[in-house]
C-alpha cells in the first residue's frame, strides 16, 4: 500500500476522536466504577428509598462492595424491592444492617451495609432482613415542627 | 374559481418541499447502494475524512474548549447561590455529553464542511465534471458522493466527542484551576452523575444521526443545484441553513425519546 500524509493526518483525527470517547467514558463517565468481577446478588426490601437509583454505590464502613442494579414495587407488599449486586470478594453475615444513606447534605444517595454477628453468611439470592429507610428530609422537618409545637406548651 | 395569489404561493413550495423530500430519500437510497466502491477503495473515504475531518479539528476543539468554560463561569454563578458549587463537574459535563456535544459540533460540522461540499459537488456539476465522469461509464454517486457521505458519518461521532472532552477541559479550567472548586469534588460528582449508557452512548447516537442528515443534506444541494454561479451560491446558503434546523429539531425529537426522565 502506498502511504501518504493524508493517512497520517486521517489516522491521528480517528485516534484523537477514539481518545476523546475513551476520556469521556472513563474520566467523565462512571465505566471506571463499573466493576467487572464477579457478583453475588442480594435483595432488599425498603419502606422508602427515597432518591435511590439503579447503578448507586453500596458500600460497607465507606469502602464500595457493589452497586444497585434494579429497584422494583412489589405489589404484595407495597415495598420497593432493591437487587443490590455485590462483589464476590465479600461476605456479610446473615444479619447485616442496609441503611440507605445520603452522602453529605444534598449529595447521591447510597445504600450502606452494617455488619452483623451472624456466623451463617449471605448467600446469591438471599435477602437483608433488617433494612432502614431513606431519610426524607420533609418527614424530618415536620417531625421537628410537632416537636417543637408540643414542648412550647 | 379563481385561487388567491399567496394561497397558490404557499400550495407551491409545499409541494415543491414534499418533492425534494422524495427525491432526497431516493437520493439517500442511491448513495447507500452505490456505496461498495468507496469501502472497497477505502482511499476514497480518507481522502475525504480529511477534508471534512480533519480540517474541521481546529474549530471544533477550539470551540469546545471555550463553551466548556463560559459552561464553567456560568454554571459556577448560578450553583454558589444554592452553595452547591461541587456539582459544577456534573452540570458542565451533563450539559455536554447530553446536548450540547453533538448539537454544537453538528452545527459546526455543517457550516464549515457541509457547505464545502455542497460548493464542490455544485460546482463539479456546473463545470460539467459529473456529466463527464457519467460520459466514461464512472458512476457519479458512487465515485463523488458516496465517499464523500461516509466521511460525514464517520467524523461526526468523533468531532462531536472532541467537542465534549475539550469542553469538559475547558469546564476544569475555568472551575478547578481559576475559581477554585475543590478538584476531587468536580471529577466525582461528575462520575456520579454521568452515565456510560444513558448520557455518553445516547449523546454517540444522537452525532451518529446528525452526520447522516448532515452530510445528506450537503450532498443533495449540491447534486440538486442549477448549474449556474446563482444557484451554487443558493445551494450553499440552503445546506446551512436546513441542516442547522434540522439538527435543532431532530434534537428535539431525539432527546424527547431518550431522555424521559423515568
Amino acid at each position: 500500500m502506498q502511504r501518504t500524509v493524508l493517512d497520517l493526518w486521517v489516522g491521528a483525527f480517528v485516534v484523537a476522536g477514539i481518545a476523546a470517547l475513551v476520556i469521556l467514558a472513563f474520566k467523565v463517565g462512571n465505566m471506571s466504577t463499573y466493576n467487572a468481577a464477579d457478583t453475588y446478588r442480594l435483595q432488599a426490601y425498603f419502606t422508602n428509598i427515597g432518591g435511590l437509583k439503579p447503578t448507586a454505590s453500596v458500600r460497607s464502613a465507606g469502602v464500595l462492595v457493589g452497586r444497585v442494579s434494579s429497584i422494583t414495587l412489589d405489589t404484595e407488599r407495597y415495598q420497593a424491592k432493591v437487587a443490590v449486586d455485590i462483589d464476590r470478594r465479600y461476605q456479610f453475615p446473615a444479619d447485616t444492617f442496609a441503611n440507605i444513606l445520603t452522602s453529605g447534605l444534598l449529595g447521591e444517595q447510597y445504600i450502606g451495609l452494617m455488619a452483623g454477628g451472624d456466623d451463617e453468611m449471605l448467600k446469591e439470592g438471599g435477602q437483608f432482613k433488617k433494612t432502614q429507610s431513606a431519610v426524607v428530609l420533609e418527614e424530618l422537618i415536620g417531625k421537628f415542627m410537632v416537636n417543637q409545637a408540643e414542648s412550647s406548651k | 374559481m379563481p385561487v388567491p395569489r399567496g394561497v397558490r404561493a404557499i400550495g407551491h413550495s409545499v409541494i415543491e418541499a414534499v418533492w425534494r423530500i422524495g427525491i432526497a430519500s431516493r437520493f439517500l437510497a442511491l448513495t447507500l447502494l452505490h456505496s461498495g466502491l468507496s469501502w472497497r477503495r477505502f482511499q476514497l473515504i480518507v481522502k475525504e475524512l480529511f477534508s471534512s475531518g480533519v480540517m474541521s479539528l481546529i474549530i471544533i476543539g477550539v470551540a469546545g474548549t471555550f463553551v466548556g468554560m463560559v459552561l464553567g463561569l456560568q454554571g459556577y454563578e448560578t450553583l454558589k447561590r444554592y452553595g452547591s458549587e461541587s456539582a459544577l463537574g456534573s452540570l458542565v459535563a451533563l450539559s455536554l455529553v447530553r446536548e450540547l456535544g453533538p448539537v454544537l459540533a453538528a452545527l459546526l460540522f455543517a457550516s464549515r464542511a457541509g457547505s464545502a461540499m455542497t460548493a464542490e459537488i455544485g460546482l463539479m456539476k456546473a463545470t460539467e465534471q459529473i456529466a463527464a465522469m457519467e460520459m466514461m461509464a464512472v458512476n457519479p454517486v458512487a465515485r463523488v458522493v458516496a465517499p464523500r457521505f461516509w466521511a460525514g458519518v464517520i467524523s461526526m461521532p468523533l468531532l462531536a466527542a472532541i467537542f465534549s472532552a475539550m469542553g469538559v477541559f475547558g469546564g476544569y479550567l475555568v472551575g478547578v484551576v481559576l475559581i477554585g472548586v475543590d478538584a476531587g469534588s468536580f471529577w466525582s460528582q461528575m462520575q456520579a452523575a454521568v452515565d456510560v449508557r444513558e448520557d455518553i452512548v445516547n449523546g454517540v447516537i444522537k452525532s451518529v444521526v446528525f452526520g447522516i442528515v448532515v452530510t445528506l443534506i450537503a450532498l443533495f444541494e449540491g447534486f440538486d443545484a442549477p448549474p449556474t454561479a446563482e444557484g451554487v451560491s443558493g445551494a450553499t446558503t440552503r445546506t446551512v441553513v436546513e441542516s442547522s434546523l434540522a439538527i435543532l429539531m431532530l434534537d428535539f425529537i431525539l432527546t424527547a425519546f431518550m431522555f424521559r426522565g423515568v
